[in-house]
């Protein structure tokens, strides 16, 4: 008897009241859901299971089958059978049939619990009671329904669509429902590794992409932390509104500014150019048709945007260190530079550093900007990615400009393993992780 | 500072004369860094021509015709874009607050099976930018028939927006005492009771910044609507106005400054007047969550 040994030996010290009643028998049972629980004498619950389990069975079985059979052949007739329906048909079957399984191995176990408390003398609850308990545990279930529901439909399901095509050959000319897409496996990955021009592209846009978030972000959480000690000194005035124009940046939408700085960079009649490059220099940079320059000027202006709420932030820690930390380093006779480093630093990272890795994530993804200031353009000779196309935004020309459905798909694939990772070694060094560990 | 100007009363007032000038010549800088763009483009929106080119930060003659274009012109969707934008943005600012709350509570107050599964999907989900599955999106929204629809794009701003409010939330619940619950429990109160007549009442800071993110985001997002959205009665405002330039930058752009200033005030002034709670927020999200 398996379960009997899963059990801890505490239970079989105690009594059992009803020997008669097997366990196993109920678990049995259970294959045809419901009939477990009737061999618990639980008559009702019973009976709802079955008929639940049978009206999803009744109602699913020929969307599930038809659905994972079409997931295996992605369609027979061209310009008939459309591969991405079957596709998605065949996603939302699985999920169906995961879910299903769940509840099953639910139904199961429960009809096991069950007996295994009539065993040891358990009386079974009369129907009011029944229904009480019934409520209070699927009460959390119903709480978090639609939003699992919006979930799976709305994040979960496109994600695992991804997943998929990045295993087939969509592509532009190989559309459906004009053709019928097949699954090639791994190709898509072998060929942007081995195919030099999509290697190279890969390549370029991931180290720019890298340097990207690199740069971009500790400019951003520098420049902030340099205005926040400055504007923290005691003796600078108006305070409030200094704090107020710093925010500035944050509270404008960021699409309006991205668009105004891009005509502010155009390289013709752009005001940068004219009103600040020419009268000093007596030069136009190509700022849009430079790779280099727009990647400066990229940078730029995200630490524009970027270091306001860093810059907040710090203002608000900073307020909160008690000056007994300087007046002790003052006794000390520390100079400027040695308490920076030993007393504010620490501070600010401390209290803030989570925010800071945010920053960073928020960067890599950062689609906005990219698309908006050039649309990663500069374009560049042999390649299908921009000269300031990020991840990202390569992928967002792939899908919509270039229609290379599977390489998209693919780097997606690539780009979500780069973000899973480091997400995981973030969480497990948060606090919340190690909070919820204890539960 | 007071011992040091025992010491040396001259050089030390000098520098810190110096200095002051030092700390206010950088913010003065920093703020016409800021201001620069900002009134650069209120400026342009000013200017009588359409044309980027030509059109000067200090205009002439200034004028409001581009804001009464948008306002009053028959071939001006701006006020369509304006209310669809309102429709949109409070839908999902109520449900997603709605949703989140449930989600957050059960995630919170109560031990049920996959529920630590759950969490670690939530915040290995809120990691994936949405943007990622958009080629799903868009063929799911084709299948079902809500492509270049409101309810579409509503739809998806709600599930997108899930997982991370509902850690936000799911954490300022976790602060909130047990026992409240628990004697609320022995006086006879059900589950919903608890949680609206307890809970929710407490939590009013945090869902309030869920709910003001959430108004926002339809605001400032153009990328989604311009996947889902196709006709230009159904846009919102960032589409609308990026469509405006994005069709021919240079010859719009007046106009498109004066539409921007039109959302930009509003929603910077909000979001100036409520800066502490919305940083706050953004702050206890990440380091609870």
């Amino acid at each position: 008897m398996a379960m009997k040994n899963s059990q801890d030996s505490q239970d079989s010290q105690e009594i059992l009241v009803n020997p008669k009643h097997n366990p196993t028998v109920a678990a049995l049972l259970s294959i045809i859901p419901g009939l477990g629980q009737v061999y618990n004498k639980r008559y009702i619950k019973g009976a709802a299971l079955f008929i639940l389990f049978a009206a999803f069975v009744i109602a699913m079985i020929d969307f599930i089958s038809t659905g994972l059979q079409g997931l295996v052949t992605l369609g027979e007739v061209p310009r008939e059978d459309d591969s991405r329906v079957f596709l998605s048909n065949g996603i939302l079957s699985l999920i169906f049939t995961v879910f299903f399984l769940a509840f099953y191995i639910l139904n199961i176990q429960d009809a096991l619990k069950d007996a295994k408390r009539i065993q040891l003398g358990w009386k079974v609850p009369n129907i009011r009671e029944g229904f009480r308990n019934a409520w209070d545990t699927a009460f959390p279930y119903v709480l978090i329904g639609p939003g699992l529901f919006l979930l799976m439909f709305v994040v979960v399901f496109p994600l695992l669509f991804m997943v998929f095509l990045a295993f087939t050959n969509y592509n532009l000319y190989n559309a459906p429902p004009r053709h019928i897409l097949e699954w090639v496996g791994f190709e898509n990955f072998t060929n942007l590794f081995t195919i030099n021009e999509w290697r190279n592209t890969f390549i370029n846009v991931l180290s720019w992409t890298l340097i990207w978030t690199f740069v971009a972000t500790t400019l951003q959480i520098a420049l902030a932390m340099f205005l926040a000690i400055l504007v923290n000194d005691p003796r600078v005035k108006f305070k409030r509104l200094i704090r107020t124009v710093f925010i500035l940046p944050w509270a404008v939408p960021g699409f309006v500014t991205i668009i105004i700085f891009s005509a502010m960079f155009n390289d013709n009649f752009g005001a940068i150019n004219l009103q600040l490059i020419e009268p000093l220099f007596n030069m136009r940079i190509p700022w849009l048709q430079d790779a280099t320059w727009t990647r400066i000027a990229l940078i730029m202006i995200q630490v524009w945007l970027g270091f306001p709420f860093v810059y907040a932030l710090f203002t608000g820690v900073l307020q909160g260190i008690s000056s007994d930390w300087y007046e002790a380093a003052d006794i000390d006779g520390a100079n400027r530079w040695q308490k920076f480093r030993n007393i504010t630093f620490p501070h600010l990272m401390f209290a803030t550093a989570p925010l800071l890795i945010m920053q960073y994530s928020f960067n890599f993804n950062n689609f906005n900007i990219i698309y908006l200031f050039n649309q990663g353009g500069p374009a560049v000779r042999g390649q299908t990615a921009g000269g300031s196309d990020i991840l990202i935004s390569w992928i967002y020309g792939l899908t919509f400009e270039n229609q290379q459905f599977n390489m998209a798909a693919a780097i997606s694939i690539i780009l979500g393993l780069l973000v899973a990772t480091f997400a995981f070694f973030q969480f497990r060094r948060s606090r919340s992780f190690k909070e919820e560990g204890t539960f | 500072m007071s011992t040091k100007t025992v010491k040396k009363p001259m050089s030390s007032k000098r520098k810190n004369l110096l200095e002051m000038i030092a700390i206010y010549t950088i913010i003065g800088i920093m703020f016409v860094i800021i201001l620069y763009p900002l009134l650069w483009a209120f400026g342009l929106s000013l200017n009588p021509g359409r044309s980027l080119y030509g059109a000067t930060m200090i205009p002439e003659n200034w004028s409001l015709v581009h804001y009464e274009w948008l306002f009053f012109d028959p071939r001006s969707n701006y006020l369509i874009w304006y209310r669809n934008t309102l429709v949109v943005a409070l839908t999902v600012s109520f449900l997603a607050t709605f949703i989140v709350g449930l989600t957050a509570y059960a995630f919170s107050r109560y031990r049920f099976k996959g529920r630590k599964n759950g969490l670690y999907a939530f915040l290995l989900l809120q990691m994936f930018p949405v943007l990622m599955a958009m080629v799903a999106l868009y063929i799911l929204l084709n299948t079902v028939g809500l492509l270049d629809s409101l309810v579409g794009l509503i739809i998806i701003y709600i599930g997108g927006a899930i997982p991370m409010n509902a850690f936000l939330v799911k954490g300022y619940f976790d602060t909130l005492p047990r026992e409240l619950d628990e004697s609320a429990k022995i006086d006879g109160a059900g589950h919903f009771r608890i949680f609206f007549q307890i809970l929710l009442p407490l939590a009013k800071p945090i869902l309030a910044v869920v709910a003001l993110f959430n108004f926002m985001a339809p605001f400032m997002d153009f990328i989604l609507p311009r996947i889902v959205l196709r006709s230009p009665e159904n846009y919102t405002l960032a589409l609308g106005l990026f469509n405006m330039v994005n069709d021919e930058f240079a010859n719009t752009f007046t106009r498109f400054a004066a539409g921007s200033i039109l959302i930009a005030v509003p929603i910077a002034a909000v979001y100036l007047y409520l800066q502490r709670y919305l940083i706050s927020g953004l702050a206890s999200g990440a380091t609870k969550g």
